[in-house]
């Protein structure tokens, strides 16, 4: 290549130019920056959170209904199952600030003991679809070929049946209903989603160099799949769980309204609601209040699930 | 320059410049451009006051590092900031116009009209399930192409053509899966160019591929832009490429203009000391191996010498790693279920690392380099032939020699985001093997971990942060002190340099080098850069296709290949046909 084009002299706008030296400093090559503290992922989600009113917003909510939940007593003293049928449909009185139901027992009462029918089951329920959804899809993920292909089918086989109406079948069969009768049904069908999040999580981490490294280390694979992939696959599973968990209390009170969740000798909101219903003509206000606490219980772990999403979303990761 | 390019016939679209873009009247000028981000934290001054002159037809190239800022410029000119970044003062002026503060509609009509642009990643800027040929017709019709639908498709097929791509009616019809790298980056061009424009600005137009394909594809971008008088505007990260492809040179760091002037002169006599620095470690400028090397005082030639005159207990434990007819053969699978091809990656290759020395594969993506340290590290079993390392078959060890074998033979990988686990903290990644192969106690490891990051120049209060807090070079040398934690007397390194920039790569390969004398390490280093191989490898062995086709030291390698396509890999260094005066 003719080289002469260099000799020409510069034109104007393009003499050498060099920066005075103090004007840009050329630091070390690749320093370490000590001056801000070490943040992990969920240490940076925490700091993310910590500035976020819906987090806040959705954690006392949460918490208020744990409370509800464990220590009903804390909230008050009459029992929802002392029921005077001399006060059927009274409205608020002294020590009763929501009045009566159609039976005459202390509508407060009752919301409030409601609590633990709706969170024993979304907790179980989450917990059963998590273990088993995370199990079927790690292992679907991580192994992949024929076993992949026969877990994938056999999730699909689940996820065809409509969550619900699978449900109802079941629970209408069966005599002896409580909680954890309703949180195994519940889970059977819903594991799914879980499952198809974890496999698409999995495949997406294995690939990646560090876990070829420690196949170079001589680790095991399923100490890979416990040490790496599942933590590094964390995050969705999370997030999709605590939205879950919701869902899980809305279908749990839908059983109890069709009468066949929860038995009626169980204080629960959903059964509390199929019984307001027989007099929403005359007093629709009773089923205001356990619809109410039903409808904040499931918004704020929807809430949650949100604010969790976007602390953990990697698009907002620094780097 | 050889390359000649047959342009269409008919003068309608040959270059018509304006009364007023006469040669010597500057076709972009810059003015103390100023361009800001705005994050949670604050506002990050991404450019702080740059200045730059292009003139019609001209080629001019901004060199810089990641963050410098010379991506951020190149997007200014049309517009195209990504996120929250904004002008925040100086001027773009084109042709005479202020493109700084143009309506949005104004910048659409010289963006490809006027400025074209030829992306970075040919693998994700091109829509996959639209055709090649669609794409470049949508680029004509945005640009106001007049013209019935049987003429665009023919002009389609002229521009892909004249992009270099034989058959292009056919290769109009493809998609983007059905197209390589170069071919893609080809019919890039070829959209950057479709409407004639006045400046062409290519970001880093060649960074993802092979150096002949890169030469290739340059060469004929050149050769193009020269015909139809189009200026380019290179961005690259690479002074050699600049200093051959550009006329006019400008560096940039931080944000800031450190040094710009003709190509030749900053190469020559660079003045700032950034400048310095980068001239100095740019590996395809670089002549010889890095020092301490030669310190150690044993001539590579030697090497290769049989070892006659040394004892025999020395020669038996000269060759670390000695691979043997090694061959893989992954199975593919057929269209139909039942049916597959077997598609040889490595096809009987032989070759030897000797104690304390470096061996470099060397090939181009697909040659097989990489399957062949799968083979060395164990995790991949040959199909036949065998890897030997210190005299014992790797592939027929049983599982509690292998895993003793483990802490031998360790790897380093070229992607520094995701050679770390992103939930473990440094400690923790650098501590794994050491409680996996149960060395020491809680206490011992901890001293160890923090005496490794000794060893790689780390400060000590980096084992309480996280990978995603560190730079590429700074995790790529955690991932050497975790690789050096069990001691190991072989380290892979599988493009262990390739993914940083320039200085930081410079500085790794010379801590890699000091461990080497330091700690006796053997080094099979597995790359694409034969620019690399010069300062780091004693032997390379040179791949292609899954063979080896020229295995010598180095200087042989480099001052005299044997083979046409070792002379045309080292051809096509960039940077390679310069002179420096150093």
């Amino acid at each position: 290549m003719p080289d002469n084009r260099y000799e020409k002299t510069p034109r104007p706008g393009q003499e050498h130019f060099v920066a005075p030296p103090e004007d840009v400093r050329v630091g070390v090559v690749d320093a370490v920056d000590t001056s801000e503290a070490p943040s992990s992922l969920w240490g940076d989600a925490w700091r993310d959170m910590r500035h976020r009113p819906l987090f806040w917003a959705s954690a006392v909510l949460i918490l208020f209904v744990v409370l509800m939940a464990t220590v009903p007593s804390l909230f008050t003293s009459t029992s929802p199952t002392e029921c005077h049928l001399e006060e059927s449909l009274g409205g608020p009185a002294a020590g009763h600030i929501f009045g009566f139901d159609k039976q005459g027992c202390d509508i407060y009462a009752r919301a409030i003991y409601g609590a633990r029918a709706s969170v024993t089951v979304g907790v179980l329920s989450t917990v059963f679809v998590v273990v088993v959804g995370t199990i079927i899809g790690s292992i679907a993920g991580y192994f992949g070929g024929l076993l992949d292909t026969l877990l994938s089918r056999f999730t699909d086989i689940f996820f065809a049946v409509p969550f619900v109406l699978a449900a109802i079948v079941i629970m209408s069969l069966l005599q002896d209903r409580n909680e954890i009768v309703v949180a195994v049904v519940l889970a059977t069908f819903g594991w799914t989603s879980i499952a198809r999040i974890t496999r698409g999580a999995v495949l997406g981490v294995k690939n990646n160099e560090f876990i070829t490294a420690a196949k170079a280390l001589g680790m095991g694979r399923l100490a890979i799949l416990g040490k790496h992939v599942l933590p590094n696959a964390a995050a969705p599973i999370i997030v999709y769980a605590t939205v879950a968990l919701g869902t899980f209390i809305v279908a749990e009170a839908t059983l109890s309204f069709l009468g066949i969740g929860l038995p009626t000798s169980t204080v629960s909101w959903g059964g509390d609601l199929a019984k307001a219903q027989t007099s929403i003509r005359v007093a629709p206000e009773i089923m205001i209040y356990p619809a109410t606490a039903l409808a904040l219980t499931v918004l704020s772990f929807i809430m949650m699930g949100d604010v969790v999403r976007d602390a953990l979303d990697p698009k907002a990761r620094k780097r | 320059m050889t390359t000649t390019i047959t342009l269409t016939e008919g003068t309608e679209d040959e270059p018509v410049l304006d009364e007023k873009f006469d040669r010597n009247t500057p076709l972009l000028e810059i003015h103390d451009l100023q361009i800001s981000f705005t994050t949670a934290t604050g506002t990050v001054d991404a450019v702080r006051g740059v200045d730059l002159t292009v003139y019609p037809g001209q080629s001019v190239a901004i060199v810089g590092e990641s963050g410098s800022g010379k991506s951020t410029t190149a997007h200014a000119i049309i517009d195209l900031l990504p996120g929250t970044g904004k002008v925040t003062s100086g001027s773009i002026s084109f042709g005479g116009r202020e493109l700084v503060g143009l309506k949005r509609k104004q910048v659409e009509d010289l963006r490809g009209r006027e400025i074209g642009l030829v992306p970075q990643d040919p693998m994700s800027n091109l829509n996959p399930v639209w055709r090649i040929g669609t794409q470049i017709d949508e680029a004509l019709v945005a640009n106001g192409f007049q013209g019935s639908r049987a003429e665009r498709t023919a002009r389609v097929a002229e521009l892909l053509g004249e992009a270099g791509l034989p058959d292009a009616a056919r290769r109009a019809r493809q998609f983007p899966h059905e197209f390589s790298g170069g071919m893609r980056q080809r019919a890039l061009i070829a959209i950057g160019l479709a409407s004639r424009p006045k400046l062409l600005i290519a970001d880093e137009p060649t960074s993802a591929l092979d150096v002949t394909v890169q030469k290739t594809i340059l060469d004929h971008l050149e050769g193009l832009t020269a015909e139809l008088g189009t200026a380019v505007l290179f961005i690259t990260h690479d002074l050699g490429l600049a200093a051959e492809r550009a006329e006019h040179l400008v560096v940039m760091y931080k944000g800031k203009v450190v040094e710009s002037g003709p190509a030749a002169q900053i190469l020559k006599e660079p003045q700032h000391e950034y400048t310095r620095r980068l001239v100095a470690s740019a590996p395809s400028l670089a002549s010889r191996r890095i020092q301490s090397a030669h310190e150690r005082g044993t001539e590579a030639d030697d090497l290769l010498a049989e070892h006659a005159d040394e004892p025999e207990a020395v020669q038996a434990a000269a060759d670390v790693v000695v691979a043997k007819d090694l061959t893989k053969v992954f199975r593919i699978r057929g269209s139909r279920p039942g049916t597959h091809t077997d598609f040889t990656a490595v096809d009987s290759i032989d070759f030897v690392l000797p104690k304390g020395r470096t061996l470099a594969l060397v090939g181009e993506s697909g040659s097989g380099k990489s399957t062949a340290a799968n083979m060395v590290l164990g995790l991949l079993e040959p199909t036949s032939g065998t890897v030997m390392f210190d005299g014992k078959d790797v592939a027929r060890l049983s599982a509690k020699e292998q895993f003793a074998l483990r802490r031998r033979v360790q790897p380093v990988f070229q992607n520094p985001y995701g050679s770390l686990d992103p939930v473990f903290s440094v400690f923790r990644s650098i501590e794994e093997p050491l409680a996996l192969h149960r060395v020491g106690d809680r206490k011992s490891r901890e001293a160890r971990v923090r005496e490794l990051l000794d060893m790689v120049s780390l400060p000590q209060a980096t084992m309480r942060r996280f990978p995603n807090e560190l730079s590429g070079g700074q995790r790529q040398r955690i991932a050497i002190a975790r690789a050096l934690a069990l001691k190991p007397e072989v380290l892979v390194l599988d493009e262990a340099v390739s993914a940083l920039d320039v200085l930081v790569q410079a500085q790794i390969l010379t801590l890699l080098n000091d461990l080497q004398s330091e700690l006796g390490l053997s080094y099979l280093f597995i790359t694409h850069d034969l620019a690399v191989v010069r300062q780091i490898a004693d032997l390379v062995a040179v791949m292609k296709d899954g063979s080896i086709v020229e295995h010598a030291s180095t200087d042989e390698v480099f001052d005299n290949p044997q083979q046409e396509y070792t002379r045309d890999l080292l051809a096509a260094i960039p940077g390679a046909s310069l002179e420096i005066g150093a």
